[in-house]
Order: C-alpha cells, then structure tokens, then sequence
C-alpha cells in the first residue's frame, strides 16, 4: 500500500491549474507523475513516487553516506565479528 | 534500477545480518508497522536469517487489512446505487465486507474500477458529469497527499460529482496504542520510511521519550531493513533512546513541507475505528467543514452502516504481535487468502497473507 519506487525525471510540465507534472522513468518504463510537492527536484533527478506523486527527492548524498557506513561494517566483519545463527540463504 | 538494485545486493544484506548476529547479546523484540516491510521481510528471507535471539513482528501496517468491515459495506452499498461509479486502488476490490466483496458487486453489474492514482478519479468526473464519482480512500499518511490533492483539485474544477469515502489512518496513535497496553511486549520500533517521508518523524520523538524505545525509521528494500534491525538492535544493547534515521535518502526531519500543508487544509484528525483493534482516539482523517462537500458518507446517508466480524479471528493478537499467525488455530484452515475470517489475511500486504504466501506455517 505504501509502496514508493524510485524513479528519474525526464520532463517537466504544467497541467491542469499549473499543477507540476512530469514524466518519470522507471528503468525504462515510463509514467505521468504529480511533482507538485517537490518543487526542489529538477531534471535528471530521482524521486520517489507513489500512487501518482512524488513524495520526496531522492538525496544522493545521503544515500552516498549511508553504503559507505555499510561498507565500513564488512571491513569491521573481516576483522573477524562471528557470523549469525540461520540458513545462510541468500536473500531476493 | 538506481536506488533498488544496489539495496538488493545478497553480499551486503549477509554481512549486515552477520552485524546483527554480532550485536545482539540479549534477546529482543521489535515491531515493523509497515505491510510492504512485512512482506520484504518475508519473500526475501530475511526473517528466517536473524538470530534467534532477534525478533521482529509485524504490526498493523496494512491499511487496507484495519478498514473496518463496516466501512467496506458502506463502499459496496454506494457501488450499488445507480449512477454511479466506485474507484479504488486494487487491493480494496476483494476484501470481503459482512457478505460480499467489491469484485462480486461489480460481476452483478456495478461500475467500480481500479485507478493507479486518485488524479484518475478526478478525471473520471470530470469525463462522466451525469454520474457521481467516488474514490475509496483507503490509506496511511503516505497517501494522504495524494488523496487530498484529488479533492483539492476537485474544488478548484468545480466538481459536484466527485467525492471520497475516507478510511485514513495515522501510524503514531496506534504505535502508542501498542506501546501503552498492558500485554506489550514490544521494546524498539522500525518506523514505516514512506509515511515518514511524508510526516517526518517529530511526532515520533515524544512516543519514543514516554516509553523509552528506539524507534528507526526505515526503507523497504532487504538491505534498508537489515540495516534498520541493526540500528535498532545497537540501540537497544546501549539502552538508547529515540529515533534515529535509516532511510535519510528520502526522509527529513521535518517530512514533506509542501505535502503537509495541503494535508492539513483539506484533512482534520478524527478519531477511527480499526479492524481487529477498536477505536483509537485521533487516528484517522476526515474532511475539514470546508471540504465536507466531498464526503461521500454524508452525501449518500451511509454512516448508519454497522457490521459484525467473525468471532473466530483474532486479528487484535496478530496486529498487536502478541501472537503470531501460525498460533492461530483457524490459519490455513478455516482462514485462508481466499477465504478470510479477518483483518490480517484479507490483503497480500496482512501479516496471516503473507505468512501463507510464503509457507511460514511451522
């Protein structure tokens, strides 16, 4: 129900009463999106989009920051933190 | 795909849960309120990876699971009257009201039709003036901006054909609710990342200071929530309170600005009944005054409507994570996707769906 997908915007647009509107792509799918609530986001930028809307810009640099945090943990695990109890299996 | 693929990564998710198992020196029990993170959880595993010592429930995060059943019967008895078209999002058409669903009262011959987005409905009036246009509004914050848009845009247009039936629910009333109960057992939160994206989580601080939990705002890709799990496990091991903020790519402090606003000026809170939990004061939205043209129970006199669930079902248990699906003597039996007895089995998103969508029967 509260799914969002990330995707990029290729244009932008006016539509009805000089609502933001644009076309965002998908990995290739394209769809008409509402970007009335993120006036900030521009072309070439990713937003996240559900039921129609983009709800928020996606900020790179945070996302940046956040798999480098990540990436500093496996360099700890090397280091030689236990592995954890479970199948082992690999996810999705 | 950017900002997917790279959270899906089997490498990065293993060496995160390897940090977890790393951790956790206690046992622990946190709950996600959030029906894609439930089902996240489950198609990739990730609940069967964890340490034993780590639990994660699965709270009321399904919208479409805590519509009361009375309000689906007020969808269907407006589907039936004549001239008019029903609009909903998909996963509202087969939930069963107190005798039936969505999709049979279409087969006897009603218009109700799925849109992708509330804008579509708007369109529909505007392409049908003769009929009244209804969208079912079912949803969390998340999509709140999106509905109040829809009568926003409505207003401006003129339309006196287009109205919405609103089940909106809000995720903080019924975080405390579970928090303040006296079977609680839950001791850190994940907090939904797309209502979060919307509200932001200001709202989520004195929750977190009254009752002394860590609460984490997350994403929905596996690797947003191993890392969610993490944050809220370390958390927990330091005895810290708060919240803290995995999924900063999208969420800001102070949410959605913009969408707030609009939110704000065409909703009111309300207290709201949820399916398998009760009322819970100030949990829902309601059309303002100003907006209340708009309200399709008012417009079509259906807010008498009162319905009845099956005794058998213990949603309340299931949402609250006092027990899990499987303990359910009527799960995969008597209770299935197809034949659901309540709440959490009646969409793909309901914590008993996805337990049998995904074999956890043992």
């Amino acid at each position: 129900m509260c799914l969002g997908v990330p995707g990029r915007i290729e244009r932008i647009e006016a539509g009805p009463g000089g609502m933001a509107m644009g076309t965002v792509s998908f990995g290739g799918i394209r769809k008409e999106v509402c970007l009335a609530y993120v006036p900030e986001a521009g072309i070439g930028d990713f937003v996240v989009v559900h039921v129609g809307f983009a709800i928020s810009k996606v900020d790179e640099q945070e996302a940046d920051s956040m798999m480098r945090t990540l990436h500093e943990m496996g360099e700890l695990e090397e280091l030689g933190a236990p592995r954890p109890a479970g199948d082992g299996r690999a996810p999705a | 795909m950017r900002f997917v693929d790279e959270y899906r990564n089997g490498g990065d998710i293993r060496r995160v849960l390897s940090a977890i198992g790393a951790a956790a020196r206690r046992p622990w029990t946190m709950m996600e309120i959030c029906g894609g993170q439930t089902h996240t959880l489950l198609r990739s595993g990730i609940d069967r990876m964890l340490p034993e010592s780590v639990e994660v429930v699965h709270g009321p995060g399904c919208p479409v699971c805590v519509t009361p059943l009375e309000q689906i019967d007020r969808a269907i008895a407006i589907a039936r009257r004549p001239k008019t078209i029903l609009t909903s999002f998909g996963d509202m058409l087969r939930v069963p009201g107190s005798d039936v669903d969505l999709l049979s009262v279409k087969a006897e011959g009603a218009d109700v039709r799925i849109v992708y987005s509330p804008l579509d409905a708007v369109k529909l009036a505007q392409a049908h003036p003769d009929r009244d246009v209804v969208f079912f509004a079912v949803g969390f914050e998340t999509t709140a901006p999106a509905n109040a848009m829809a009568v926003w845009q409505a207003h401006e247009l003129g339309l006196t054909n287009f109205s919405i039936l609103s089940s909106h629910v809000l995720v903080p009333p019924a975080m405390e609710a579970i928090l303040g109960s006296k079977d609680n057992r839950i001791q850190g939160f994940l907090a939904a990342g797309h209502v979060c994206t919307v509200m932001g989580y200001e709202e989520y601080e004195p929750i977190a200071t009254r009752y002394r939990v860590p609460i984490v705002v997350t994403g929905f890709e596996p690797l947003d929530l191993v890392q969610g799990i993490y944050m809220t496990v370390v958390a927990l091991e330091a005895g810290r309170v708060g919240v803290e903020n995995q999924y900063s790519r999208s969420v800001r402090r102070e949410g959605n600005v913009p969408a707030r606003r609009l939110i704000d000026q065409v909703f009111e809170v309300c207290d709201r009944p949820w399916r398998g939990i009760g009322v819970i004061p100030r949990s829902g939205l309601r059309l303002r005054p100003a907006y209340e043209a708009y309200d399709a129970e008012r417009r079509f006199a259906v807010e008498s409507v009162s319905a009845t669930e099956s005794p058998l079902c213990i949603a309340g248990e299931i949402l609250r994570g006092t027990t899990k699906p499987r303990e359910c003597s009527q799960f995969g039996t008597r209770c299935t996707p197809e034949h659901p007895l309540g709440a959490p089995m009646v969409s793909s998103e309901g914590a008993c769906a996805a337990y049998f969508r995904y074999g956890r029967t043992a």
